[in-house]
């Protein structure tokens, strides 16, 4: 059983077409990039996966789960990871992550707590107020709060998005390894070596159809491109 | 500068002009000559001097000899006042003793335009005592200082809710009752623009710290977050509420001497169990209005627009506090009555009023209208939270096509 199943998904904002009709199919343990230029549908559609928005037409199944008729039993084995997310600025990290982990099991949260502050990685900055973390600290705790659960999909939108190059490293090294560890990924970005390295396999988004899909190899391959970025620049025209 | 900025301003104007127009105008009132009846028992020459200034001043509509019939009669003709003159009127007063008038007020509401025609005819009253005091005076008759200064005494008693309440005039009762009324108007507007603002703010601080979509994506139900931050703030309320209460309770034991009114025949005050209805009405309308609060807050942008959203929720207590000090319930234009009823915070400002005259009806009926009011502000919270409005700002396209094919 595939993890994710996407089949004709149609999500409009009022008048304007969002995403167009996109079918795709992520299976357990894989790491799959969904890439595009700005508004092309990425965001809405890890958005409607993520049980935040209704879906127009079409349908979505994770682990079996209709999104429409079984949007609990689906937010309990998902994570999602918004780009700009933020936390209680008035919780320290540690309260933040006691606070996420108590929405699950109760026996699971001082294990949940324990593995967030570990992908957190923030030492004792994890006992300061959220409020004092520079933007990077705050990203590892968010990504901590996403993966501490251990989720049967983690949907991770723009990861890396506006952090350094260590700070990115790590968590690409931490989302990898999650991996490894059986959780499903479904993530976008707009850094094209980030997608290369990550996924497993990657679907081109451009106003709202998905325009290419396949391993970054075989996509570079079929595009005779030297990199993904020279096969998106190459399908996005 | 937007037309927002305007618009609070332009309707908190429309809204007071509007109030104002319905509850009618002060001059009409002090213009209008009361509606009185009277006896005049004595029929000596001070008694016609009162009979007459009262025949130049009032609408009389009644004057014979039967005090139950002219009692009726000002009663249905909608008066204010029925007048008897005792027999030994002027013989009192000539003996050094003042002459005896029995007062029968009847009182239409406790507002402060409620009170203004008896006002009015307590000043009429004043006037006939001016009139003796001048002809003992000017007939240099032997009559003690004291009894020119006031030749009068008025035995008084008033009909209000149909209660018989002796020895107070309209004007003392007012006076008691908005005692122990002014301060649930004040008290109820602070605690839910205190409350309510928490309640808007916590979701405008959920969409401006970016936590919002973070919650919604975790296992529990919508109506669960819904409900749990509405009793956060329930609570915070409740304390505030508590703590208003017992001061109350004090200020009430403490300031007036209930004893004093036993010669009244009628008990002004609360009782506890007055005292547990009035916090309930308090709890519900305080939970109607963090769930309004709750619908509010879905429509903000962040923590200024919240700010903003507060203001609709401020009219709704202010425009009650206003009305219920002017005016009684009772004493209301039909329009104005639905009004009042219709905002769910006027019913803990009407509650003690309707309590000490045992109108139970209109204060259960005002609970459970809140109740349900916050139900169905709950539901349209739940509702929201399930579609794509809390993110887009729009609802379900599915609702919208629904509606352009229907209307």
């Amino acid at each position: 059983m595939a993890t994710i199943e996407v089949k004709n998904l149609v999500k409009n904002y009022g008048e304007v077409e969002a995403v167009r009709g996109i079918n795709f199919t992520v299976n357990k343990g894989e790491i799959f990039g969904l890439i595009g230029p700005n508004g092309a549908g990425k965001t809405t559609t890890l958005r409607v996966l993520s049980t935040l928005l209704t879906i127009t037409s079409g349908s979505v199944k994770i682990m079996g789960f209709d999104l429409e008729k079984d949007p609990i039993e689906i937010r309990k084995i998902i994570s999602y990871l918004p780009e700009d997310a933020g936390a209680y600025k008035n919780l320290t990290g540690k309260g933040y992550l006691e606070f996420i982990a108590n929405f699950f099991d109760p026996k699971t949260v001082k294990r949940m707590v324990e593995k967030g502050i570990e992908i957190a990685d923030l030492e004792e900055r994890i006992n300061d107020k959220v409020d004092t973390y520079s933007k990077g600290m705050k990203r590892r705790l968010l990504v901590g709060r996403a993966l501490m659960i251990d989720p049967k999909l983690a949907i991770l939108d723009e990861p890396t998005s506006g952090l350094d190059v260590n700070n990115a490293q790590e968590i690409r090294k931490i989302i990898k390894n999650t991996a490894k560890e059986g959780t499903t990924m479904l993530l976008s970005s707009h850094n094209m070596l980030e997608v290369e390295y990550l996924c497993d396999r990657i679907a081109l988004i451009d106003d709202g159809i998905i325009v290419e899909e396949g391993k970054p190899q075989e996509l570079m391959t079929k595009y005779k491109a030297s990199n993904i970025e020279e096969v998106f620049t190459g399908v996005v025209k | 500068m937007t037309p927002a900025t305007f618009l609070p301003i332009i309707i908190i104007a429309l809204v007071f002009a509007s109030i104002g127009n319905s509850i009618g105008g002060i001059d009409e009132q002090i213009e209008e000559p009361p509606i009185i009846g009277y006896i005049d028992y004595d029929n000596s020459n001070l008694s016609k001097i009162a009979t007459t200034i009262l025949d130049l001043t009032s609408e009389v509509v009644y004057n014979s000899n039967d005090e139950q019939e002219g009692l009726d009669a000002v009663k249905e003709k909608d008066g204010i006042a029925f007048i008897i003159i005792q027999e030994n009127f002027s013989e009192n007063i000539y003996n050094g003793l003042p002459g005896e008038m029995e007062i029968y007020w009847i009182m239409k509401g406790a507002g402060i335009l409620d009170s203004i025609s008896s006002t009015v005819f307590g000043e009429i009253i004043n006037e006939i005592d001016k009139n003796i005091s001048r002809e003992l005076i000017q007939n240099d008759l032997e009559v003690n200082a004291t009894t020119v200064l006031a030749p009068t005494f008025r035995n008084e008693t008033t009909y209000f809710k149909g209660v018989e309440i002796k020895g107070l005039p309209p004007e003392d009762i007012s006076g008691i009752l908005s005692q122990q009324s002014t301060l649930i108007p004040i008290v109820m507007m602070m605690i839910i623009i205190l409350s309510g603002s928490m309640v808007i703010s916590s979701m405008a601080l959920e969409k401006e710290n970016k936590t919002l979509e973070t919650l919604l994506t975790l296992p529990v139900k919508r109506t669960y977050i819904v409900a749990g931050k509405i009793i956060a703030s329930a609570v915070i309320g409740l304390i505030l509420a508590v703590i208003y209460m017992l001061g109350m309770s004090y200020m009430m034991t403490g300031f007036y001497n209930m004893e004093d009114m036993s010669s009244t025949g009628f008990s002004l005050y609360l009782s506890a169990s007055d005292f547990f209805l009035i916090g309930l009405s308090v709890f519900v309308a305080l939970l109607a209005a963090l769930s309004l609060c709750m619908v509010l807050g879905t429509l903000a942008k962040n923590y200024k627009s919240a700010q903003a959203l507060t203001f609709p929720v401020t009219m709704l207590t202010l425009i009650p506090m206003f009305i219920t000090m002017f005016k009684d319930f009772d004493t209301l234009p039909l329009a104005l009555k639905g009004v009042l009823f219709g905002i769910p915070f006027s019913h803990p400002m009407m509650a003690p009023r309707a309590l000490i005259f045992d109108d139970y009806m209109i204060v259960i009926a005002g609970i459970i209208y809140m109740f349900i009011f916050a139900l169905i502000m709950i539901a349209i919270s739940v509702w929201i939270f399930k579609t794509d409005r809390l993110l887009t700002g729009s609802t379900n396209v599915k609702l919208k096509k629904f509606f352009k094919k229907r209307f």
